[in-house]
């Protein structure tokens, strides 16, 4: 008798092996994609997307090439999915997560091979990560007392954040520009207070960090292009016809007159409008939506600055530097808040007109204004200096601190061993060979800078056996050095973040014996 | 077959368009029903019991859920098969009704269907095994409620339903933080019920997930969580002994239901329009002024206008929030929902120690906690974990540990996990078989055979001998007249699950192998399957 069919038309079914096999193939491919990124000698990758234009990315970042990607295999979305996590979380590490878990798995294959069962593989990987976790926490710095010191961790960061990426030629240029605007967050973790403004044109070097706040906008027509000492109010309100909000009103006249009479109407709220938000005392007037040509005429005749247009992020972030508050009505000026700068002026970058406000009283928010030869390298330089402003402003709210280089990985992975050797079991197996993947980090690193990655490990390791050893590998001139001299450093976050979720997503593909496939659903075609 | 005659000896045809139909009749269509029931429960078969491994689903959209749940697997595997329906159905049920065993009722009701085919192919009657496993289902669940054990537990000693929230969660992938998990779930489960009538509203117990953070970040918050932020950036971010007024009305000018019209015909006319209008949105934010509101939550959109008005008087608000959580809000908060304005009053306000908005990674994502409520019944469970497939899957874990406790607290019985419950009824039902005369003795002795199989997959999933464990077990309980002896999954060294403190719920267990054998019973009813075939 035939076996029935239990599942669907073109629904597909994996068991045992088959669907182990499935998925750890897939997340090593996964893992060997993005592995040629690692360090800071690690490549780029060009992604070109399926989209109109053929649109092409350039880039090192690991989170953006595995969002790029199409994937089918199921394995290999629990590793995006770890590195998007990752990218939200901490901001950085996309890469090293998904190369840790990809390594995690390359090992447990060797030992399902050898007839171990997955359930003792992961009991022991739990193991080493506890006590991974564990021997980097003794070992981290924390300089959190020390503001000085606590600065200088900062910049380290920011660099070894940057060496990896498109800016590292004037990784310190940028690494001074991060930490300058996280600070000025103090504390807070907010990253939309800093603006980023790409304008193609000049060199990375270019790139400056403006204290002020930056509005991609121009000014009104025939409206002052420089305002001293200036009061601003920040609105959203409809400023072109102030339509009646009341449902089903509508206008019906028997006669011409009439409407120019309510026309006139119309007009003189509008203006009645104007001259209460001129009442406010103000000399700049920013509103979120469309300013027509009536009113804007109106605030040149009074002398106001009158921008229009500004989309909400720009409100906002407005609103919080120069301390005022978003508006919507004007009926009782003397009670609203506005905001104050010392100098509004139109300024030139490159061939557009911007409107710079400086001297802002709150000086949370700030703008760093990116300058580069095309759209790719400014892309680019914007999602690296993301990935530094992530890490540094999580760094000031947790701020310990470890080295960098392949360091931590090292010690994590000589405290595993240790743990291997103590522990009885076959779980000692897995848990040496979470040691493996570990040193396959620093491994990776080695052999994307050209160099002898067999040598350099054994060395330091070598070194590691020594107490309170700061060895890590040096791209820069090939060969073991001390990571704490060459400043080198890494938020203990991000670290405790890619481990973690390493583990936990090995742990889920290991944990799977079957893999069950719907159809696809069928898509209409609307020819 | 489907062709008849009448009296004159005409075919008539009683099936419409019966050649494009495939039709099973007899032991056949008994045979392949029986096969696919087998073949559903063998998929589910190597999830079972700590040891057991995760399926990955893929959906027709592409997206990926791992999991260990059956009723989870069931529901996702696109069955196409009219019986493996059935046992989607199966395993549903007994997520609705007791919310944990979903794996076990299908292995359990595939083991009866295989010890039904062999009395088949003797020639016995389908109706009469069915008749059989009606009895013994009988005697096993009496059996059960003999060997159930009372606990008692208390608010202060949570301990017992602690150990049996942990046996559930021990086959998760989130066993690492069991017990954490454990503690969150019988915390939750206390503070909603209702001791006195023993009664749990689960849907006070609200599961929230947040990717980020790692699983023992998992917190139980006394309280509320939205997952919206306040409407004016600038509003306060933290508000202590808030006064709540909950709305369900926009803060929009009045949207009467029947058609009208305003004719605007004379600029007076557009004047006084504009006065009210304002007067309008005025009015509003001082009505909840007046009532002494503190915060605003509010089910519809704000005007802008509106929106600055409420941020202008110094009241914080919230927009767009959904009507569960609404409620939730409303219960925890003592408040009530107000439909209109001109219904507020200070005593419909709730009441919170704390409201404060959170802000979790490097996105801006925002959420809003309501701690501190007048009515601390309604909780929430926030659960951080490594991407967003583990937190999906421990909301469905800490889904079963919820109902496990939740049946705990209504019927305080127990039985002891590990299989040794099975293990037990199958040598009471063994032992009854033989006082049954007729056909049916062998139906019953089969169920038995059945009932030894979920300990052996339980056995073969952990790495061991399922025979040799499975008899070297039942012949201790035997000997020692122990019905608590089971397998030792976790290589702890002794079988007596009393001491390895695996529990599981009498109810539970009682639903599984009732369920089981229904289905069963109506799946050998079945003898002819009429489908229209594919074209």
């Amino acid at each position: 008798m035939a076996i029935e069919r239990i599942l669907k038309d073109d629904a597909s079914e994996e068991k045992g092996e088959r669907a182990r096999m499935a998925s750890f193939v897939g997340a090593i491919a996964i893992t060997d994609l993005v592995k040629t990124t690692l360090g800071p000698k690690g490549m780029d990758k060009i992604l070109q997307s399926t989209g109109r234009g053929q649109a092409v990315t350039v880039t090192n970042d690991g989170a953006t090439i595995l969002k790029s990607l199409h994937i089918d295999n199921p394995a290999a979305k629990v590793l995006i999915d770890i590195s998007k996590v990752q990218d939200d979380e901490v901001g950085d590490g996309t890469t090293s997560v998904v190369v840790l878990a990809g390594e995690l798995l390359r090992e447990a294959e060797k030992l399902v091979a050898a007839k171990i069962h997955p359930m003792t593989i992961i009991s022991g990987y739990r193991m080493a990560a506890e006590c991974a976790r564990n021997a980097l926490l003794q070992r981290v710095v924390d300089n959190k007392e020390n503001a000085e010191k606590f600065k200088l961790d900062l910049m380290k960061i920011a660099m070894t954040t940057l060496s990896s990426k498109i800016l590292s030629q004037d990784k310190v240029h940028f690494a001074q520009l991060a930490v300058d605007a996280v600070m000025r967050l103090k504390g807070s973790t907010n990253l939309e207070a800093i603006q980023i403004i790409k304008k193609p044109g000049g060199s990375l070097k270019d790139s400056f960090l403006d204290e002020g706040f930056i509005l991609d906008k121009k000014i009104g027509l025939g409206q002052p292009k420089r305002i001293e000492n200036a009061k601003i109010l920040v609105a959203n309100t409809a400023m072109d016809t102030d339509k009646v909000k009341i449902y089903g009103a509508r206008v019906r006249v028997d006669s011409m007159s009439k409407v120019a009479e309510i026309e006139g109407a119309e007009k003189e709220k509008m203006r009645e409008k104007v001259q209460k938000i001129i009442a406010h005392g103000i000399n700049c007037f920013v509103n979120r939506q469309l300013i027509y040509n009536f009113p804007e005429e109106l605030f040149a005749d009074a002398g106001i600055l009158a921008i229009e247009h500004a989309d909400f992020d720009g409100i906002e972030r407005l609103a919080l530097v120069t301390g005022g508050e978003i508006a919507s009505t004007f009926d009782n000026p003397e009670s609203v808040k506005l905001g104050h700068c010392k100098l509004i002026e139109e300024i030139m970058i490159g061939e557009d007109k911007l409107i710079h406000f400086s001297g802002v009283e709150m000086g949370q928010a700030c703008t760093i204004v990116l300058r580069g030869a095309s759209h790719h390298v400014l892309d680019e330089a914007e999602r690296s200096l993301h990935d530094a402003l992530c890490v540094l402003s999580q760094t000031v709210n947790d701020t310990r601190v470890v080295l960098g280089g392949g360091w931590p990985e090292m010690v994590m992975a000589k405290a595993v061993d240790e743990l291997a050797r103590q522990t009885p079991g076959k779980k000692s197996h897995a848990i040496e060979a979470f040691s493996r993947a570990l040193v396959a980090i620093p491994t990776i690193i080695a052999d994307n800078a050209g160099l002898d990655s067999a040598d350099l490990v054994a060395q330091l390791r070598a070194e590691h056996h020594k107490e309170g050893c700061n060895a890590g590998i040096d791209v820069i001139s090939g060969s073991v050095g001390d990571m704490a001299e060459l400043g080198i450093s890494e938020s203990f976050k991000v670290k405790q973040a890619v481990l973690l979720s390493a583990t936990e997503a090995a742990e889920m593909i290991l944990r799977v014996d079957e893999i069950i496939t719907c159809a696809p659903r069928k898509r209409e075609d609307r020819m | 077959m489907a062709l008849a005659f009448d009296e004159y000896g005409r075919p008539f045809i009683i099936l419409k368009e019966q050649d494009q139909k495939t039709r099973l009749r007899g032991i056949d269509a008994q045979k392949a029903n029986i096969s696919a029931g087998k073949a559903v429960a063998r998929i589910l078969r190597t999830s079972l019991g700590p040891k057991g491994m995760d399926k990955i689903l893929q959906s027709p959209d592409g997206d990926v859920t791992i999991t260990n749940d059956g009723a989870t697997i069931l529901e996702q595997m696109d069955v196409d098969n009219q019986i493996a329906k059935l046992m989607v159905e199966l395993s549903r049920s007994q997520d609705y009704e007791i919310g944990d065993g979903t794996t076990g009722v299908v292995v359990m009701a595939g083991a009866l269907l295989e010890q039904a085919e062999r009395l088949l192919e003797r020639g016995i009657h389908p109706i009469r095994i069915a008749e059989g496993y009606e009895m013994a289902s009988r005697i096993a669940v009496e059996h059960l409620e003999h060997i159930s054990q009372k606990f008692d537990f208390g608010t202060t000693n949570i301990e017992p339903l602690v150990q049996t929230c942990m046996t559930t969660l021990s086959s998760k992938i989130v066993n690492r933080c069991k017990r954490h998990l454990a503690e969150i779930s019988v915390k939750a489960v206390l503070s909603v019920a209702d001791l006195e009538r023993k009664d749990v509203n689960l849907d006070m117990i609200k599961v929230e997930g947040k990717v980020g953070g790692k699983l023992e970040d998992t917190e139980l918050i006394y309280g509320i969580t939205v997952d919206k932020d306040m409407s004016h950036p600038q509003m306060p971010k933290q508000i202590e002994d808030a006064k709540i007024a909950i709305l369900t009305c926009p803060f929009e000018p009045p949207k009467p239901k029947t058609k009208h019209k305003v004719d605007i015909d004379t600029v007076e006319k557009f004047q006084t329009l504009r006065l009210q209008e304002q007067k309008y949105f005025d009015d509003m934010v001082q009505k909840c002024k007046d009532v002494g509101a503190t915060l605003v939550i509010c089910q519809w959109g704000f005007d802008d206008e509106a929106n600055h008005l409420l941020m202008h008087r110094n009241l914080p608000a919230v927009r767009w929030v959904g009507g569960v959580e609404l409620e939730l809000i409303a219960i925890a908060t003592g408040g009530r929902i107000v439909p209109r304005f001109q219904e507020l009053t200070p005593e419909k306000l709730g009441r919170a120690g704390l409201v404060r908005e959170k802000s979790f990674g490097t996105t801006k994502d925002k959420m809003l906690y309501i701690e501190h409520c007048a009515n601390s019944r309604a909780v929430t469970i926030f659960i951080r974990g490594g991407n967003k497939m583990m937190i999906e899957e421990t909301k469905r874990s800490i889904h079963d540990a919820l109902c496990v406790a939740r049946n705990l607290i209504r019927n305080n019985s127990i039985v002891y996990g590990g299989g040794s419950a099975e293990i037990s009824c199958s040598i009471a039902v063994e032992a009854a078989a033989d006082k049954y005369p007729g056909v049916e003795q062998y139906a019953i002795r089969a169920f038995a055979d059945a009932l030894d199989s979920v300990p052996m997959a339980l056995a073969e999933n952990s790495g061991l001998q399922p025979i040799e464990t499975l008899s070297a077990v039942k012949s201790q309980q035997i000997k020692e007249n122990n019905p608590h002896n089971g397998i030792d999954c976790n290589d702890v060294g002794t079988n007596d699950m009393r001491q390895q403190d695996v529990f599981e719920t009498l109810i539970g267990k009682q639903q599984q192998i009732l369920l089981a054998t229904q289905v069963v019973k109506m799946i050998l009813k079945i003898d002819d399957v009429i489908s229209p075939s594919d074209y």
